[in-house]
């Protein structure tokens, strides 16, 4: 029955099902919302979680890595992350339904009284100092900081992993280049979170819990957040071994664990496989339909979207044309990434665009 | 004992520091707020509901608080560490072996991972309640740019402990810098800023080498990043955060419905 369990845990936990899985989590837990806020959910939910990790232990290679002292931080991450989801979420939920009843918010409500700094504000900063420095005194003592072998640049270990906070990022480099993964990409990130102030007009749900009025941002922030960014740490860390190759919690980091890599580039599909013709040796020749395509998808997309889109976004005021078309290539940079691992896992697609000789691979 | 703290509250030398008397009716607590310098980034009233606990999850400030714990604890290293090649590890080595019951490099290391956690749950936090929506634009800004900071703090300080773990990551991490587009030598557009055969960017003077001071990670980024830790950093994030928090009051405080 453990071994069982072990086996299906590992199967389920392969980077292609680990990210469909999580995606159809966010979606069900926003959808059936009213059913994933109520307190009883989320107890459930923590103690399966706990069960599970009594469990686990028992097991040497999820022991191994679960509680490596500096991978600690990630299972706190991943706890509270879920626990502040659920609470948003479930504060959200009981806003929408009093507003539907014609009632005030919640925040708007309490908000209506005042109350002195000192003390309740200051007695709050206070304990939760207090508790924070209980923790990490505690902590500190009980887990001494690791250090491992001096410096040798000799000798690379396997895996060489990032610190754990940008293992998002190494993630991506399983679909893209450096040049993207690495730098445009995180880019992007920034400069996206810079311009949601301004791309999002929605003048509802400024100072309290909803989802029901802003929909599209909140699903939207759940997705980058948590799909693309927390899950993908997660994945990084625990599921990630020698070489980058995928390990179920339950299995041996063994070295010579070797996954067929038979990707195939757009332009060998085209020429190839639909034309049935050698790929030409002009770079710009062989790679113009992954060009035409991208062309596309950057400069034609946005036009014919902008119709419907606008309606929808801006309730079709010209005016936020400008934000529109700032948003929408921010969101198509940051489509480029499922649509990518979707076209390497059904046809191992390589690169859209090839070009190794100016490094130059999308 | 009642005598002897009304003596202490009544000599000179008390009340010229604290200038209220006991915070238990609304003019002194008015004053213990208005009075102290620390105090003061808040405001005298606060609306209840931008107090709870539920609502504001408290991340923003305990992600300074640990900005304060990195700073005592960081202080307390420096005077044990030296960033050089030959000496690092083993001063880390030295703390452990040498300080009974030492917590501090712990301390700074598991407030570290917190802190990446904490500042990543506020911006979760702003994000879902619509903080950033005006009148906060400018300081969701300042916030991006803080918790960018933040990881910065966090990868400049991973190399310092001169380990195996500690080099590689950040060879790891640094070898992205390569491939910049026109700035990295294995960047696409790289190859564009040739003239005659002669390559402007190349592995010798990219943004990888102006970023470790060398073409691999080794002593001179150990000090480029050792500095930047300690200084660099710590300075534009601490600017940053007092325009953070002033910005807060400015916009009209913790954020609650208009």
């Amino acid at each position: 029955m453990g071994e069982l369990i072990k086996q299906a845990v590992d199967w389920a936990t392969s980077p292609t099902l680990y990210f469909l899985e999580f995606t159809l989590a966010i979606v069900l837990v926003l959808r059936f919302r009213a059913f994933f806020t109520k307190k009883s959910v989320i107890v459930a939910f923590f103690v399966l979680a706990t069960a599970f990790f009594v469990f686990a232990f028992g097991d040497a290679n999820f022991n191994r890595i679960v509680t490596k002292p500096d991978n600690i931080p990630i299972v706190i991450l991943l706890a509270t992350v879920i626990f502040f989801s659920w609470l948003s979420l479930r504060r959200g939920y009981i806003n929408d339904e009093r507003v539907k009843k014609g009632l005030p918010t919640v925040e708007a409500d309490l908000g209506k009284k005042k109350v002195f700094t000192w003390p309740d504000l200051v007695y709050v900063e206070l304990i939760c100092m207090v508790l924070f420095t209980a923790v990490l005194i505690i902590w500190s003592i009980e887990i001494i900081a690791p250090i491992e072998e001096p410096a040798a640049s000799a000798r690379t270990p396997n895996p060489s992993k990032a610190p754990w906070y940008f293992l998002g990022l190494q993630e991506l480099l399983v679909y893209f280049d450096p040049w993207l993964a690495g730098v445009v990409l995180p880019s992007f990130i920034v400069v996206g979170l810079c311009a949601i102030p301004y791309v999002d007009t929605n003048p509802k749900g400024n100072g309290y819990y909803t989802f029901n009025e802003r929909k599209f941002a909140i699903s939207f922030f759940w997705v980058g957040f948590l799909l693309f960014w927390i899950s993908f740490v997660i994945l990084g860390t625990f599921l990630r071994g020698p070489n980058w190759s995928f390990f179920g919690p339950f299995e041996y980091w063994d070295l010579h664990k070797l996954e067929p890599m038979v990707n195939v580039d757009l332009a060998t599909y085209f020429w190839s496989g639909l034309l049935g013709q050698p790929r030409p040796a002009d770079p710009l020749i062989r790679e113009a339909p992954g060009i035409v395509l991208l062309l596309g998808y950057f400069l034609i997309l946005p036009k014919l979207l902008e119709k419907p889109l606008m309606r929808v976004l801006y309730g079709g005021n010209r005016q936020h044309l400008v934000r529109f078309h700032v948003m929408m290539h921010l969101l198509l940079w940051f489509g480029l990434i499922p649509i990518k691992m979707l076209l390497r896992w059904t046809v191992n697609l390589k690169y859209i665009v090839g070009i190794p000789e100016w490094f130059f691979n999308i | 004992m009642n005598k002897i703290f009304d003596y202490i509250k009544n000599s000179q030398i008390w009340r010229s520091i604290v200038r209220h008397g006991y915070p238990d009716t609304p003019r002194n607590r008015t004053l213990a707020v208005l009075s102290n310098f620390f105090l003061h980034l808040h405001p005298v009233k606060v609306r209840r509901s931008g107090i709870q606990l539920s609502y504001t999850w408290c991340m923003g400030g305990m992600t300074f608080f640990l900005f304060l714990v990195e700073t005592i604890t960081g202080l307390l290293l420096m005077f044990y560490y030296r960033p050089t090649a030959e000496l690092a590890y083993e001063d880390i080595v030295a703390l452990r072996e040498h300080v009974p019951l030492g917590i501090m490099r712990e301390l700074h290391r598991w407030s570290a991972h917190l802190m990446v956690i904490t500042v990543w749950l506020h911006m979760y936090r702003v994000f879902l309640t619509g903080s950033y929506k005006p009148p906060r634009e400018f300081n969701w800004n300042i916030g991006v740019i803080l918790l960018v900071l933040t990881l910065l703090l966090s990868f400049t300080g991973y190399l310092l402990p001169w380990d195996q773990l500690a080099v590689w990551a950040i060879t790891v991490g640094t070898n992205m810098a390569r491939a910049t587009p026109v700035l990295g030598h294995e960047g696409p557009g790289a190859a564009l800023l040739s003239f005659g055969g002669l390559d402007f960017i190349h592995a010798g003077d990219d943004v990888r080498f102006g970023l470790l001071a060398g073409r691999f990670v080794g002593e001179g980024a150990l000090l480029r990043f050792y500095v930047l830790h300690c200084v660099g950093i710590p300075i534009a994030a601490a600017v940053l955060m007092a325009v953070h928090f002033w910005r807060v009051r400015k916009d009209g405080g913790i954020s609650g419905p208009l």
